[in-house]
């Protein structure tokens, strides 16, 4: 049993995916509280989108690729962060429009390649194996100045996010903060991309958290709560995904869908209701 | 159609407080939205330090245009806005704000303490967030509207009244002066609505001002100083007995009213602490 548990990480790439996963969960955790509780499931999608167009500028320029998803989703926060608030079409569906755009560009510039490069799909599905160094450097940087930011504004933050009209009228510069928060979320998506990949790194922004809001009532406790979730989740699928040869992100994201419906199962009678109708749709 | 009684303060100011400076003073506002008639037009008014005034209108009269435009939470086209003789943004910590029951997010992960404590938010402080003090002043704030027991409540478990108080109990733990509530009776059975205003009276005879928005021409009749009828402008302003009337509401109200409303003690029926409806 013991050696079962070890043996993948006898392997240095192996014990590579597991720190920087370990990283990843504290950011999903942290930012995925805002994300789960301020309504910003489908901008944290849109931000994952939107780095493809900055991949594959990076690439073709020859420029570093992570840098090239940085910058793309941060100016994709600051372009749905000005979309709010500026009442001509709704914001969901000002986002839609710059995310499929976004994705749309990223496509084309690499289509004109004459093949997908293997490294350019592990930022699509995500490739937690072929994680560099450098790339667990980048994304520890990325996280630590996020977490301090989080610490130092945790106040305006949560006022902002709870009641921005209040968060005004008590002096926190709340248009900075909106901001701030749709950048925070950038941020997060960035540091998780390798390791998870553009189509499934919001999954691990919403799911750990919003497991952890089924059990916990307060925001940090969530947040912890969500990180800790994240983590195991992703251990679990790190290691089924060694020993069964499956794709490591999808295996992670399972295991926290899988988690979640448990925790929901367990938390609410309507929950119970739902997992029985779920059953009895699997039996027919 | 405009009618201007004379006002007279119906409560003597405390002695510390400068007489003829007033809690807020708006002066000529318009505000609304580009292209379309201003939802507020060239409103002005004055509430006096240790007052309640009472703000009444019909839905769409402007009522929570002119707050966010107090507030500087929109850019009036035109016009001033004066709190204790200064601009409201350098007036911040001696103004606090009450909104309506539907702009908060009940379903958020905070504790009631939580919701209160941000009150007393005044200025970044990084890395230190709440001191013992906010967290002292947010505890008298809930003993106050009697909500203590329930400090480590998620606030959606709470009844509409008294998620009302939580509301209460923020605007109270900033320790400001001028209190602005936006329908801080909406939706409320007379007990609790009695509760709250015993809780106003305490706050205006400790010295602080308050201007509260409201349908409740009772609520106006009972317990405020002085009352102004808006429908985009002002219709009148005075003391309740004189602007409550029946052409200065049939002017505000756009129809004919024919009740008044008489001033009666109300009696108070249940108490709200054995109410625990889930409102969720």
């Amino acid at each position: 049993m013991i050696d079962w548990l070890l043996e993948p990480y006898q392997f240095e790439f192996m014990r590579r995916a597991l720190l920087v996963l370990a990283v990843t969960s504290a950011v999903m955790g942290v930012v995925g509280g805002f994300v789960v509780h301020k309504g910003l499931a489908f901008s944290g999608d849109a931000l994952a989108h939107a780095t493809l167009a900055g991949v594959a500028v990076a690439f073709v320029a020859g420029a570093s690729v992570g840098l090239g998803a940085l910058v793309a989703a941060v100016l994709t926060a600051l372009g749905i962060g000005w979309t709010k608030g500026r009442a001509r079409i709704s914001s969901d569906t000002a986002i839609g429009i710059v995310f499929v755009a976004m994705f749309s560009l990223g496509i084309l510039i690499l289509s004109r390649r004459q093949s997908y490069t293997p490294d350019l799909m592990s930022f699509v599905f995500g490739n937690i194996l072929g994680v560099s160094q450098s790339d667990v450097v980048g994304s520890a940087v990325l996280a630590v100045v996020l977490l301090l930011f989080v610490a130092a504004c945790y106040r305006e933050l949560l006022l902002v996010a709870y009641d921005p009209a209040m968060a005004s009228t008590a002096g926190v510069p709340s248009r900075f903060f909106e901001y701030a928060t749709l950048v925070m979320v950038a941020v997060a998506v960035v540091v998780a991309l390798k390791a998870i990949g553009i189509v499934l790194v919001n999954a691990m922004l919403l799911i750990p958290v919003s497991t952890a809001a089924l059990f916990l009532r307060r925001l940090p406790s969530i947040m912890l709560g969500g990180a800790l979730i994240a983590f195991a989740s992703a251990a679990v699928g790190l290691h089924l995904s060694y020993y069964a040869g499956v794709a490591t992100s999808p295996a992670i994201v399972l295991v926290a869908a899988l988690t979640f419906l448990v925790g929901l199962a367990v938390t609410s009678r309507r929950g119970v209701r739902l997992a029985a109708a779920a059953t009895e749709g699997a039996l027919e | 159609m405009t009618l201007n009684a004379q006002h007279v303060p119906a409560r003597e100011p405390l002695a510390e407080h400068h007489h003829g400076l007033s809690a807020l003073e708006v002066r000529h506002l318009t505000a609304g939205y580009a292209g379309i008639p201003p939802a507020i037009d060239d409103v002005s008014l004055r509430v006096p330090v240790g007052e309640i005034v009472g703000l009444i209108g019909p839905n769409g009269a402007g009522k929570s245009t002119l707050f966010k435009a107090i507030l500087g939470l929109i850019e009036p086209t035109s016009g001033e806005v004066l709190a204790f003789g200064r601009p409201v943004r350098e007036a911040r910590a001696e103004i606090a704000y009450m909104p309506q029951m539907e702009e908060v997010d009940w379903d958020f992960p905070v504790s009631v303490l939580d919701v209160v404590r941000m009150g007393r938010y005044l200025r970044p402080r990084p890395f230190i967030g709440w001191s013992k003090g906010d967290r002292e002043a947010a505890m008298a704030a809930l003993e106050r509207v009697r909500l203590a027991p329930f400090a480590s409540r998620q606030v959606g478990q709470l009844s509409g009244g008294q998620r009302r108080r939580v509301l209460m109990a923020r605007a109270i733990a900033r320790g400001a002066r001028l209190l602005l509530l936006d329908e801080p009776f909406a939706g409320l059975d007379a007990a609790v609505q009695h509760d709250l205003l015993a809780i106003l009276d305490d706050l205006a005879s400790e010295g602080r001002s308050i201007l509260l928005a409201t349908h409740d021409l009772s609520c106006v009749a009972n317990s405020c100083d002085e009352a102004i009828c808006l429908n985009r402008r002002v219709v009148a302003a005075g003391r309740p007995e004189e602007v409550l009337t029946e052409p200065i509401l049939t002017a505000t109200f756009e129809r004919h009213l024919l009740a008044i409303p008489q001033a009666a003690d109300v009696v108070r029926v249940v108490d709200d602490e054995h109410d625990h409806r889930g409102t969720r």
